[in-house]
Order: structure tokens, then sequence, then C-alpha cells
């Protein structure tokens, strides 16, 4: 038997707004991703010239010398609009918020002897200051970038790394029961100490780089590309064995979020060089000078803190990127000199 | 492992040394680089800032806590927006002329919530200050929210009613949208300063209760459920960046006494650049919702009379008056909403939302509201429409107007002391005479000529065959330019604009909803 609710039958106009039935090709029911994405950013008849910069629009596709026919199709396979975006991080915060709680109550980081707390001071806090910096390169993006298929995500993406930072800044409240001393000595680490100021030296050199796509494919391929395969891979289970598994408990959150965004940084990647050749020389040209960087940046650091396997961590890393971009359609001999 | 009886428990820190902990020693002084290529935007306007750490942080909302809680509200309100579809609630409304605020609401102010998110991104990236970074930072975010969760609320109305169907495009485009898009534009090209002066400020702290809360009221007094769930749940994101709005003109006047002219010119331009956009929410308010909240007049001495003459008087204390020309704006508060619905009732068919004229009982209230000037001024106006109409002459006025090259409304205010007479200023500048509405858009003009020159002035850009589709040949033999410049606009000729009494959307309102096209 068919049970029916008997409902008024209204035949309605459209199924989506014009512009997203343009984008679709006709109209027919489009996603809540789709109708938050497409159309937002204004594109024409702009006003005024910008006094910070009169010889470009407000908005500008000028603005990176990469060139997109459509800047749309650099959408986000997570589909994040701002409602997905936060219900999905309120809810992986809650699973950590459970291990931090954890290993706070049973204080099983402050009450580690002072010469382990030092060690992993030195090797994971002064990372808040690069997060802190990877949130400004990304706001940089937001700012400068041209469409909100790509600009929306980078916005999600700086508020992750303050997100993140803000989480490294717990891991040393942790250490240090909440004075605050270990953020203290994490920034003079990161102002003064050799293994670090590599790593510094890239985060300033991006906040003085215009390109707005250069910064991101500098901080969100390269530098993590590299630095967070590091930390997951050698970094954090050599911290682990040498002071006891706690620290993975708060590391935990860093490769699931790496994972997760990557598959967002990989589709922009692809549609970019699959554009054209000119991109991806440009592209491959942008991979091989900050990796270059990073490189010099990352040896001192990994052998501060891996010691003499510490070359070789950071050669394991690089392999691991060079597949990866591979994968992505980059052949990185056809980089411009 | 270690048992969990902790020797030396953990200091407990409060909420406000939580944050500072987390969040301030964040940045740094770089030294590979120079810090002002690194922030190389936040000192051309003259803002002199010697501390950033007097920066109080006025939200205190770590990034955990963010997303716990709007993640929360983002569930709750997409909850409500599923229902609401579920349960066709687009038919709950008291007719289908309030669809017409969504019309104004959606083409003229959600384009300028994501123009915030992005000015945002901007004062975010570009303040060297850590705590103001990540103040506006959150605040770009959550105007990102409140473009899409406008969009999606929305949506359900654009599939049943026209004129809601490209609201990006028409923002580019249509002449009166040229008035809030010019408006947020002219804030994003000035520096960070005058951007959060103007949007945190000026918009969000003074005009905020005259522009974004109207609507939602609105919708809550005219049975538009899906609007005033909306509102509700940007209404704590709005407490904040009202709180950001004030800390930001604190911290730049007691940064440097020489902020203070400064900061006073910006006020004095962004207040009369905030009320001239008013002028659209007027007539929204007094002739759009078919169940009023209040008139305009008393809005405006509740919200600003009242409460904004109290904040001014706080402020007082670092050298700062009320804005220039807030008493002519006191002077027209009793025929600002009646100009301005002229003005649309003229062009309606060059809109893409409907006019009308008020019914009986509307124009007593609008009597009892506005007895100065209602019954002398206006009704015989609306009386005389309404009577033309009724002989099949329904009035629209096939010429194009002048527009103010300033706030880019036609020129159909009236002189201060004289409701009576159309208001004319005119500037010379490099050979070119430039003409005003008002005092008020004179004096910002002439502040800075070289910005104003540029305003893309829709009906100038008529006039100069820029507003055409790609490929059509204005040269073509029985060519309407007026015509095609509503083609360029995106709109459904027929559908989208034009008298409501003769609209579409009034004959699906009556079939589908059995419901009177004017309720009572």
């Amino acid at each position: 038997m068919q049970i029916d609710i008997k409902t008024q039958a209204v035949t309605q106009l459209r199924q989506t707004f014009s512009h997203v039935a343009r984008y679709l090709g006709n109209d027919k029911p489009a996603s809540r991703y789709q109708e938050a994405t497409y159309g937002l950013q204004a594109e024409t008849n702009f006003h005024y010239r910008p006094l910070w910069q009169p010889e470009l629009e407000l908005y500008d596709k000028r603005r990176t010398q990469l060139v997109m026919k459509d800047w749309y199709v650099l959408r986000d396979p997570r589909q994040f609009y701002y409602g997905t975006y936060t219900i999905t991080r309120a809810r992986q915060q809650e699973s950590m918020e459970k291990n931090i709680d954890f290993v706070e109550r049973r204080g099983l980081l402050r009450n580690l002897a002072p010469a382990a707390v030092e060690a992993l001071v030195l090797a994971l806090v002064p990372l808040r200051h690069l997060e802190w910096g990877a949130n400004t390169h990304n706001c940089h993006v937001t700012a400068y970038g041209w469409g909100t298929a790509l600009t929306q995500a980078t916005m999600f993406h700086t508020m992750d790394r303050l997100g993140l930072a803000q989480h490294l800044s717990r891991l040393g409240l942790l250490l240090d029961g909440n004075t605050g001393e270990s953020l203290a000595q994490a920034k003079a680490l990161w102002l003064n100490h050799p293994a670090w100021q590599g790593l510094r030296r890239v985060t300033e050199k991006m906040l003085v780089t215009q390109d707005c796509m250069e910064v991101f494919f500098a901080q969100n391929l390269v530098l993590d590309g590299l630095l967070y395969p590091l930390l997951q891979n050698h970094i954090e289970p050599h911290c682990a064995a040498e002071h006891g598994p706690a620290i993975s408990l708060l590391m935990d959150f860093l490769p699931q979020w790496f994972d997760e965004t990557s598959r967002w940084v990989d589709a922009v990647t692809k549609a970019c060089v699959a554009e054209s050749a000119a991109n991806h020389d440009l592209v491959a040209g942008w991979l091989a000078q900050w990796g270059a960087l990073v490189n010099d940046a990352l040896e001192p650091y990994a052998g501060m803190v891996l010691g003499e396997k510490g070359p070789q961590a950071v050669k394991a890393v690089e392999a691991i990127l060079e597949a990866r971009v591979g994968k992505l359609g980059i052949t990185l001999d056809r980089a411009v000199a | 492992m270690n048992m969990p009886a902790a020797p030396n428990g953990p200091k407990k820190l409060s909420l406000k040394e939580n944050y500072a902990l987390l969040t301030r020693g964040l940045g740094w002084d770089t030294s590979y680089e120079d810090m002002d290529k690194a922030f190389p935007l936040d000192k051309f306007e003259g803002i002199r800032i010697h501390d950033w750490e007097k920066w109080e942080d006025p939200f205190r909302l770590t990034m955990d806590a963010y997303w716990k809680y709007q993640g929360e509200k983002e569930r709750k309100l997409y909850a409500i927006v599923d229902a609401f579809q579920q349960n066709n609630g687009q038919f709950n409304v008291v007719d289908a002329r309030y669809i017409n605020t969504l019309k104004l609401f959606l083409t003229g102010v959600s384009p300028l919530e994501y123009a915030a998110h992005r000015g945002f991104a901007m004062a975010g990236r570009n303040f060297r200050g850590t705590s103001a970074r990540i103040a506006c930072q959150m605040q770009a975010i959550d105007e990102l929210r409140h473009a899409q969760t406008q969009a999606h609320t929305i949506s359900q109305y654009n599939k049943f009613f026209n004129g809601l169907h490209d609201p990006g495009h028409m923002h580019d485009r249509v002449w009166y949208l040229s008035v809030p898009k010019s408006y947020f534009e002219d804030a994003m090209t000035a520096g960070p300063f005058e951007f959060v002066t103007a949007i945190s400020f000026s918009f969000e702290y003074v005009l905020t209760n005259l522009l974004f809360m109207p609507f939602m009221s609105g919708a809550a007094y005219n049975g538009d459920m899906a609007t005033v769930t909306f509102g509700f749940s940007a209404q704590s994101d709005e407490s904040r960046h009202m709180t950001l709005g004030l800390e930001v003109v604190k911290f730049i006047l007691e940064q440097d006494p020489a902020n203070i002219p400064i900061v006073q010119r910006w006020l004095d331009k962004w207040f009369w650049r905030g009320y001239r956009l008013l002028g659209l929410v007027s007539m929204m308010m007094d002739y759009m919702l078919p169940r009023r909240v209040m008139s305009w007049a008393e809005a405006w001495e509740m919200y600003f009379e009242q409460n904004g003459g109290a904040l001014f008087n706080d402020l007082a204390r670092y050298g700062i008056r009320m804005p220039k020309y807030h008493d002519v704006a006191s002077m027209e508060k009793h025929r600002l909403s009646h100009e301005v619905w002229g003005i649309f009732y003229n062009y309606t068919h060059a809109a893409a939302f409907h006019t009308w004229v008020p019914e009986q009982a509307e124009m007593e209230w609008l009597a009892s509201k506005y007895p100065e000037t209602f019954d002398r001024l206006y009704r015989p106006r609306l009386e005389y429409w309404r009577a033309q109409q009724e002989q099949g002459k329904r009035f629209y006025n096939p010429t194009l107007p002048m527009l103010c090259q300033t706030c880019q409304i036609p020129m159909g205010f009236t002189e201060p002391d004289d409701p009576t007479k159309i208001c004319y200023r005119e500037s010379d500048y490099r050979d070119n005479k430039f003409h005003f509405c008002s005092d008020g858009c004179k004096d910002i003009f002439d502040n800075e000529p070289e910005k104003y020159v540029q305003s893309w002035l829709p009906v100038h850009q008529i006039y100069q065959g820029n507003c055409f589709r790609p490929g059509v040949d204005p040269t073509a033999p029985g060519f309407d330019p007026l015509a095609e410049v509503l083609l360029y606009y995106g709109y459904h000729v027929g559908e989208d604009g034009g008298e409501y009494l003769d609209s579409p959307d009034r004959r699906n309102w009556e079939q589908w909803t059995g419901k009177p096209a004017v309720a009572t």
C-alpha cells in the first residue's frame, strides 16, 4: 500500500540563480557549494583605482603572473563553504580536545624531565610562528586573489593556520604548566636560534612576495609539502621515541589536517598547471626556487632535532614532494632556470 | 607512563590570559626583510601608531572556540532553512510586495557582505599588529558567512519570485546598485585605517541598526522565517563587529593626537556616504514593508539622534565632534523615504524590483508618522499617480536622470530648508563640471576629486555606449538603446521590474496561495 501526504503542487520558476545556471550550462538544481561560490566576487565596472595600487583595479587578475581563462575551475574538492567548513572543524576540534584533556589531566607533558621539556620546546613550539606566517600568506591570497572558488578556501586556510598556531601554543602551555615560559622561549628560538633561522628567513621572504599565486604555491605546496611530511614521518616519531608518546597525541591533528588540505592544494595545483604550458613552467619555476630555499631551511632544523639522520630525512621528504607534484602533472626539469 | 596524580597542577588561566598567551606573541619584527616592506600599507594614510600592543582584543575568541560556536550556529540555521524549504515557507509572507525588500537586500546588501569579507581580508593582511590582524580576519570570515548564508536562505525565494535571479551580475551593472557598490569600493580602495574606520565604525557601529537590522525586523514582521532566522543567527557576529568598530576608532585616536583630524575627516565623509546609502533603507521601511516596523523618521531619531548622539558625546573627550551635516540628515528625515520612493516609482521599469502606490490605510499610516509633510507634499502626488494608473496610464519616466557624482543617486533630493526645491551643487575640476545632490556629497568630492572623477556613473556609461551586451550593434536599424541596457543588466524584461499590480509575481502569488495581492 502506498502512503501519500497530500501537498500543494506549485511549479517553481527556476532551479537556481542565473549566474549559477550560466556556469553549469543550464538551469538545474545546484548544490549549496555552487550557490555559495559562483558569482560572489565583483568582476567589472569598478569605480575607483586603489590608492594603494593605482596601476591596477580593486580586484585584478594581474596580481599574479599565472593566467587562468576561468578562475572558478580552482574548486575545492572538499566543497567547503562557511557552514560545512565550521561544522567539520568543530567536530575535529572535539576529538582533539579529548586528547589535550587527557594529556593535561595526567600531567603527561608538564611532568617530563626538564631536559625533555626543553628538547620538545626547541623542536616544536617555534612552529607557532611559522603557522602565523602561513596565516598571513594565505590572508594575502584571500585579499588579492581572483574568484571566490580560490579565495574562500584560502580564507578557511588562513583561519586553519591561526588555529594551528594556537594549537602549538597550547602544546607549549601543556609543557610549561600554563606559565607561558615555553612560548617566550620559543619566540627567542624563532628569532635567534641558528636551526630556526632558515625557516624564519623563508617565511619573511614570502611576506615581501607580491604575486598572490606565488605565495600560494610557496607556502601551501612547497613549504608545507616538505615540512609536514618531515614532522609526520621523522620529527614526531623521534620526539615520541625520546620523550614518550604523549606528544603524539597532540601532534595527531597535524597530519590529518595536512592530508585533508592537501587534497585541495593538489586540486588547485593540477588545474593551474593543466591550463597552459606557460602556467606549468611558471609553477615549476616557483617550485624549484622555493624548494631550494626551503631545503636549505629544513636542513639545520632537521639536523638539530634528528642529528645525523637529518639530511636523510630531508632527502626523503623531497622525494615525497617530487612524487606528489609529478602526479599533479609537473615536470621539474622544465622549470624556468 | 606518569601517574595521574600530578605533583604540581597547572596554573589556572582566565579566558583573557589564555587568549593573550595563545595569540599575542605570535607576530615578530622581521629582520631578514624590512618590516615596512612586509607591511607596506599601514603608514601611507598618515595615521601614526606607536604601540600596536595597546590594541585591546575585542573578541578574545580562539579558533577552537570560534569553530565550536559558529559550527553550532550553522547547524541550527541550516536545519531551519531546510525545514523552511520543505514546507514552502516562502508562501507564508504577508503578501508578495514584501519579496521586493528581499530583492533590494540580495542585490544591494549581500554583495556588500562579500565585499566586506574581502576588504577585511585586506586589512587582516596589512596591519602589522598581530591582534589587529586577527580581529580583521575573524570579521573577514564572518562576512563570508553572511554572504553565503544569505544566498542559501534567499535561494528558495528565487525559485518562486522574480528579480532575485542574478544578484552579482546586477550589482556590477545596474544603476541604483552602483550606490552600494561604489560605497564599498570607495572604502576598499582607501587605505586599511580608512577602511576599518568607514566599515567597522561608521557602517557597523553607528549605522547597523539602520541598515541590517531594519531588513531583519521587517522579515520578522512580515512572516519571513528564513530571513529572520538568518538575522538572529548573524546578530552575535554583528555585535562582535560593532565592538571591533569602537575599538578601532579609540585605538587610533589614543595613539597620537595627529590622528584626530584625519579620523574626523573620515567620520564626516563616511557618515554622509552611509546616510545617502540609507536612503534605500528608508523607502524600504516606509513603503515596501506591508507590515511596517517603525518609520524611517522614528528609526533615525532612536538610532542616530539618541544613540549616535550619546556615542559622539563619549568621543568628545578625544576631540571628536558630531559628523558634519548630521543636522541636515535630521532636517531631511520627514521627506527622505518619500523622495526616494518617488524616484523608484518613476524608474521601476529599469529596476529589478516592483513599486506601487500605497493603499489608503498605508497612506493613513504615513500621514500619522509624517504629519508635517505627507499630506501636504507627497499624498497628492501618490493620488495623482493612482488616478493615472486607473486610467491605464501608469507613469514611467522614459528619460535618464542626472546622478550625483559622489553618492550616484539620481538628483532628486531637496534643499535642506525647502522640500519643494531640488538641491543642485557643482564643482569645477580639470575643466569639467561635476554635479552633486547635496553639500555633503560636494564636500566629499572636493576633498578627493581625483578619486571621484573616476566614478562609474551608470547614466554616463549608458550614454557613452558602455552598457550593451558584447556583440550588440548599436547602428543596426531599429536599435533601442534603453531596451538593450535592460538586457545588459541581466533583467528578464517584463518580469523583474515595473508596477507590482501588473507583475507576474502578483499573478503567481494569487494563483499559488489564494491570498490577496495586497494584504489588508
